[in-house]
């Protein structure tokens, strides 16, 4: 097994109440799917859209957003799969896509290469 | 943990109320925002960390910190609700008061302070309804738009008129000063009325939508019992009529998904809480001298919620009822209902005269049910032919799936010699 992280792009909530209740649900569901079949490693955090921006040598401090809305990274989670080409289909069922927004999937360096 | 089928809609709508009785209601949108970003919050934290213990109680907490930092961020650029003003300047009032105001007594004073306020008589009673949908029960546009069958430009466009009134409306109204409060009661009624009927007798075809309607009417009407001034004996009454209706939603379709009329209904099937809680509201309304139009609706609903079927139904107290109601409420709808009162006394002959006798029955024509009663009589005067081109009419009007399916049973039902209808 290798790891993965996904990284959540984008794909803001739902426009109603009602909508934003059905999308959580989703995720809930999506996520304890997986973790169900062994593929979680740490289900993650989300993060704060906005922050610091810490650059350069002179450690210039500036605002967030770090980018467009529609790529800010919104969380992660920590995936175990077989290789990189299941981890993309996992990535397949999440929920983020019907709101428009990315999964990244970026796989974990191994230590002994 | 679960989670209610519905809590963010409900939440939405007390943490509207809530928020706008602190911004004031010129920050109406602002409150709105707010909301939105709790309902953000939640769906990017609890999808990874799970439902906490209280989801309500977790959203009205973000709701409190996000209005605190609004206010700490606009207290110098905004005005806020004008009796909050001097609380704004020190930290050591701002907390405290604004806490208090999400004590959940004070937030179901907001939400009646919104019913109320959104009954403003600048507004159409539709645009009533759909504000009272979208802000107090959290429907999007959309929702309310697919409540209605209405078109989503159209109904966005009735919200955002209605919702400029409402801003412009300076403050929000005042539940406890007497006089007004009585005068604005009734449209508060009518309001809610009219919400649960488009439940229950609306157009969406979805019987899920329909039952939630309701269900937000009765949640809605059932605050106003919760609040001295407001539970009068028409308040009683209409709840009464709300519970006596509402315990036959689950007869309405069979098994198989067919609409099935009052008599035809399996019985057993009836909601018996609902039952027993709309007799006594019914019995609450019945004190002082004021006969409403929810009274008699209550009294006729409860007419039919005693009888085993058709047969033993007390017709003659049904129409005098009815009679009752013409006089206080007139409509063609009124009109056709005792109409067909009277075929069920009198015989269906009796019932296509009055029906024929009725005035504005023209306003009728686009109402799939007054061209279905006019084919029931003909039908069981033995005019097969009249009926099916009636029930032929209701189905052009049908406006879901349901009624399209009931009326071409009905349809069907004209084609079979008599002999097998008496079967």
């Amino acid at each position: 097994m290798s790891e993965f992280v996904f990284l959540y792009r984008g794909g803001e909530g739902g426009r109603s109440p009602e909508r934003a209740q059905q999308t959580m649900q989703k995720w809930m569901a999506w996520l304890k799917d997986l973790g169900a079949k062994g593929h979680i490693k740490d289900q993650g955090q989300p993060l704060e859209r906005s922050g610091k921006l810490v650059k350069g040598k002179q450690k210039t401090v500036t605002d967030g957003p770090f980018a467009e809305a529609k790529d800010v990274v919104g969380g992660y989670t920590l995936i175990e799969a077989r290789d990189l080409a299941q981890a993309v289909e996992l990535s397949k069922g999440c929920p983020i896509f019907e709101v428009d927004g990315a999964v990244e999937v970026r796989p974990v360096m191994k230590m002994n290469v | 943990m679960g989670l209610d089928e519905h809590l963010f809609r409900r939440e939405a709508g007390r943490m509207v109320a809530t928020l706008t009785r602190i911004f004031g209601v010129h920050n109406l949108a602002l409150a709105e925002d707010v909301v939105q970003d709790a309902f953000c919050r939640a769906l990017e934290v609890w999808k990874f960390r799970g439902v906490p213990d209280n989801p309500a109680a977790w959203l009205m907490a973000t709701a409190k910190n996000r209005a605190l930092d609004v206010l700490r961020r606009d207290r110098t650029v905004r005005n806020f609700a004008p009796e909050l003003g001097r609380l704004l300047e020190s930290e050591w009032t701002l907390v405290p008061a604004v806490e208090e105001q999400f004590e959940p007594h004070a937030i179901r004073d907001d939400e009646l302070r919104m019913m109320f306020s959104c009954c403003h008589p600048k507004l159409t009673e539709e645009a009533q309804v759909a504000l009272i949908l979208h802000i107090l029960c959290g429907f999007s546009v959309d929702e309310v738009a697919g409540a209605f069958v209405s078109s989503h430009a159209a109904m966005e466009k009735r919200i955002t008129r209605a919702k400029k009134v409402l801003a412009r409306s300076k403050k929000l109204f005042d539940i406890v000063r007497g006089e007004d409060f009585t005068v604005r009661l009734p449209a508060v009624h009518r309001a809610l009325y009219l919400l649960f009927n488009e439940g229950y007798h609306g157009a969406s075809h979805e019987s899920a939508v329909r039952t939630e309607l309701c269900g937000e009417a009765m949640r809605l009407a059932g605050l106003l019992r919760e609040h001295p001034p407001a539970s009068t004996p028409a308040t009683f009454a209409l709840g009464a009529l709300m519970c006596l209706h509402a315990a036959r939603l689950p007869a309405r379709l069979d098994s198989s998904g067919d609409l099935r009329s009052l008599f035809d209904q399996d019985r057993s099937r009836w909601d018996v809480g609902l039952v027993a809680e709309g007799q006594r509201l019914l019995d609450l309304s019945a004190a002082g001298p004021v006969l409403t139009e929810y009274h008699v609706e209550a009294a006729i609903a409860w007419v039919h919620t005693t009888a085993h079927g058709a047969g033993d139904t007390d017709w003659n107290t049904i129409v005098s009822l009815y009679d009752k109601l013409l006089a206080i409420r007139a409509s063609p709808v009124v009109a056709l209902n005792r109409a067909i009162a009277i075929a069920e006394r009198d015989g269906p002959q009796r019932g296509l005269e009055e029906i024929h006798a009725i005035a504005d029955s023209d306003r009728l024509v686009h109402y799939p049910f007054f061209h279905a009663a006019l084919g029931e009589f003909e039908l069981r005067c033995g005019r097969h032919e009249t009926a099916r081109d009636h029930f032929r009419r209701a189905l052009a009007v049908a406006r879901n799936s349901t009624e399209r399916q009931f009326f071409e049973h009905r349809i069907s039902a004209c084609e079979r010699p008599t002999h097998e209808l008496a079967l």
